[in-house]
């Protein structure tokens, strides 16, 4: 049956509602400070062993974003730590929380459409991690440039956008995954320790299955064939593709170091007349990862579009 | 003109059949009451009009819309108070009715004079800054009637508007319910409570099992379920009982000493009171409408002996 009638009407009226709760809310207070503070750490450290090395290295900022020090991880490591929690925490009560409320029937006898609704959430998490993102992003430039004291260039800063856009994208997918799991379980609880499961699974038990996969794979290759070792070995690499965590530390790999030229096997024939260690073009790098970040939004789309129909089919009252 | 008519309207969850073969018509400025036990379809019937829940099979026609067509016309004209009406608790009353005139679409000038409007004719004008968190059941309630009246509407549809309210509370929002009828808004509610359908509804549907049972005035109904649309209590002479019931139009007469409890199908008063006079005293003399309650509690005792 064909509906009438646009089914954005409402969206903005949506999302400003929500994004605002998220900025003025205490959850997103908590999360800001955790970020902050793991942030500064970051590149406290990050400042400290770069001192050294000032002028040169060309790509400095990037670095600054990337150095680790024992203990503590680089800035990029903290954030893709946080990041999906932040995501999580702003979307796993989206709409069981509705109901909790007793505001769904309310809100949905408005003249708006289901879609408006769940679309403006998703809108406004996202809007709300973009700002959240930005605003510590500038925030690491401006202790760069007060510690180092140089500014940074051109392509590091599209690099460094292009680095927020991927981590916005992977902000995407967990979010959406909050949003499915708000849609599917009535309790915010249930639906928050599920998605914090989806996380640790990712974060922990896919990477040593993945592993345990690619032993497996090699064992089955011809030992004496190297053709069909390297089949086996970018079929493992493929299974370790299914995750978010791989294609977003892929995509983190090449935009934010532009010395690495595959995110895959090389052949050392490939390598005949590269200069090692040369960096690559902003475009070639983004070439590079073009497939891991279409990957990134493809699964966001897929998981949105899963919640999305989950919704529709709910009836409205709890 | 029908504002709201359906036909042959029908749900089922699965195997639970929850409104079945609903034929319904609401007038134009009419106050329409549905009834019925716990779980007799009268939510389901009310969301399946507003296009919420999609009908299993059936059609409904509101204002001449078909709500699973065209939801968001329909939406626009039509008011709903759910039967847990809930707000943002962490929001004022002012801010939560400020998003529902963004969600209407209203210019922004438009939407404040609205809302002081709506605020002050229920009364929550003096406390339109506070959380919604610390309001009572009966200012929520009156909220959300506030809400409804945002729309201008021109149907309001009421699931039990008085739950849970105490006793002047639930006489004082029957007032303003017949405040909107007074302005030409047609209205639907569901309610348990019938001594006050009785006092709002033109009209009655009695829901039993996911059929509309009945349908009519009290009057109408009372004359169907009871035999009799009148109730006329006498106090008079003991002894006059079969002469009562030999009075054309006499239903059922119930007497106790010198007081009897006449249901007839017209206002037999004048015969009633000649015959007292004539074979005694009459101490007294009274019409009351018959009851919804006692059509209610009667219907179903006799449904549970036909079962
Ligand atoms: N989501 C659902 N799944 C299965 N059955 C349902 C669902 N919603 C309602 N029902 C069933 O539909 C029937 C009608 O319910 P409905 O809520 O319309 O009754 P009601 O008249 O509003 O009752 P009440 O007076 O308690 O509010 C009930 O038997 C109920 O169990
Ligand atoms: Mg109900």
């Amino acid at each position: 049956m064909r509906r009438e009638g646009s089914p954005w009407t409402g969206l903005w009226a949506v999302f400003f509602k929500e994004m605002a709760d998220h900025l003025t809310g205490l959850r997103m207070r908590i999360l800001e400070g955790l970020i902050l503070l793991s942030a500064l750490a970051a590149v406290y450290t990050g400042t400290q062993t770069l001192r050294q090395t000032v002028g040169e290295d060309p790509y400095l900022y990037l670095r600054l974003l990337t150095t680790a020090q024992d203990p503590l991880p680089s800035f990029v490591g903290f954030l893709s730590f946080f990041v999906p929690l932040a995501a999580i925490a702003l979307a796993f009560d989206a709409v069981n929380g509705e109901y909790a409320r007793g505001t769904l029937s309310r809100i949905l006898s408005q003249p708006i459409y289901r879609d408006a609704l769940l679309f403006g959430k998703f809108l406004a998490g996202l809007g709300t991690l973009a700002v959240l993102l930005t605003a510590l992003f500038l925030l690491v430039v401006g202790l760069g440039l007060f510690t180092l004291g140089v500014p940074p260039g051109g392509e590091e800063m599209a690099r460094a956008f292009l680095f927020l856009l991927a981590t916005l994208a992977y902000a995407g997918f967990w979010l959406a995954l909050g949003l499915l799991f708000s849609v599917l379980f009535r309790q915010p609880a249930t639906a928050a320790l599920a998605a914090i499961g989806v996380w640790l699974f990712f974060a922990v038990f896919f990477p040593i299955l993945t592993d345990l996969a690619a032993n497996a794979l090699l064992l089955q290759a011809d030992p004496l064939d190297p053709e069909s070792q390297l089949r086996q070995a970018s079929l493992a690499l493929w299974i370790s593709r299914l995750s978010p965590n791989t294609l977003y530390a892929e995509t983190l790999t090449a935009v934010l170091n532009p010395a690495v030229r595959s995110l895959g096997p090389i052949l050392i024939t490939q390598l005949e007349g590269a200069v090692l260690g040369t960096p690559l073009p902003l475009s070639q790098s983004l070439l590079l990862i073009w497939p891991q970040l279409t990957g990134l939004m493809a699964l966001v789309i897929l998981l949105f579009t899963l919640a999305y129909v989950a919704f529709q089919r709910q009836e409205v009252r709890a | 003109m029908a504002v709201i008519e359906t036909h042959g309207l029908t749900k089922r969850y699965g195997r639970v059949v929850a409104v079945e073969d609903l034929n319904l018509e609401v007038k134009e400025g009419e106050v329409f009451g549905l009834l019925g036990p716990n779980g007799s379809g009268k939510t389901t019937t009310i969301l399946m009009l507003l296009g919420l829940t999609e009908p299993t099979r059936g059609e409904a026609r509101v204002l001449g819309l078909d709500p699973m067509r065209e939801p968001l016309k329909v939406k626009s004209q039509v008011g709903y108070l759910p039967d847990q009406v809930g707000f943002y608790g962490e929001l004022t009353a002012w801010e939560n009715l400020r998003y529902t005139t963004r969600l209407l679409g209203l210019p922004e000038a438009e939407a404040r004079a609205r809302i002081e409007e709506v605020l002050k004719r229920m009364g929550l004008w003096e406390v339109r800054d506070r959380k919604v968190s610390a309001f009572s059941r009966g200012m929520r309630q009156r909220l959300g009637l506030a809400e409804v009246l945002l729309k201008r509407p021109k149907v309001a549809i009421l699931d039990e508007p008085t739950l849970g309210l105490d006793p002047e509370a639930a006489r004082e929002f029957l007032e303003l319910i017949k405040g909107l009828r007074a302005e030409g808004i047609t209205i639907l509610l569901s309610s348990h409570l019938l001594h006050q359908v009785q006092e709002v509804c033109d009209r009655v549907g009695l829901f039993h099992k996911g059929h509309l049972a009945l349908l009519g005035t009290v009057e109408e109904l009372a004359q169907r379920v009871l035999g009799g649309g009148y109730e006329i209590l006498v106090e008079a002479s003991p002894g006059l009982e079969e002469a009562f019931r030999r009075l054309e139009g006499v239903a059922r007469v119930a007497a106790e000493g010198g007081r009897y409890r006449i249901l007839s199908s017209r206002d037999l008063r004048p015969e009633l009171a000649r015959i007292a006079v004539e074979q005694g005293e009459l101490l007294s003399l009274s019409l009351r409408r018959p009851s919804l309650d006692e059509v209610y509690a009667h219907y179903f005792k006799e449904v549970a002996h036909a079962a």
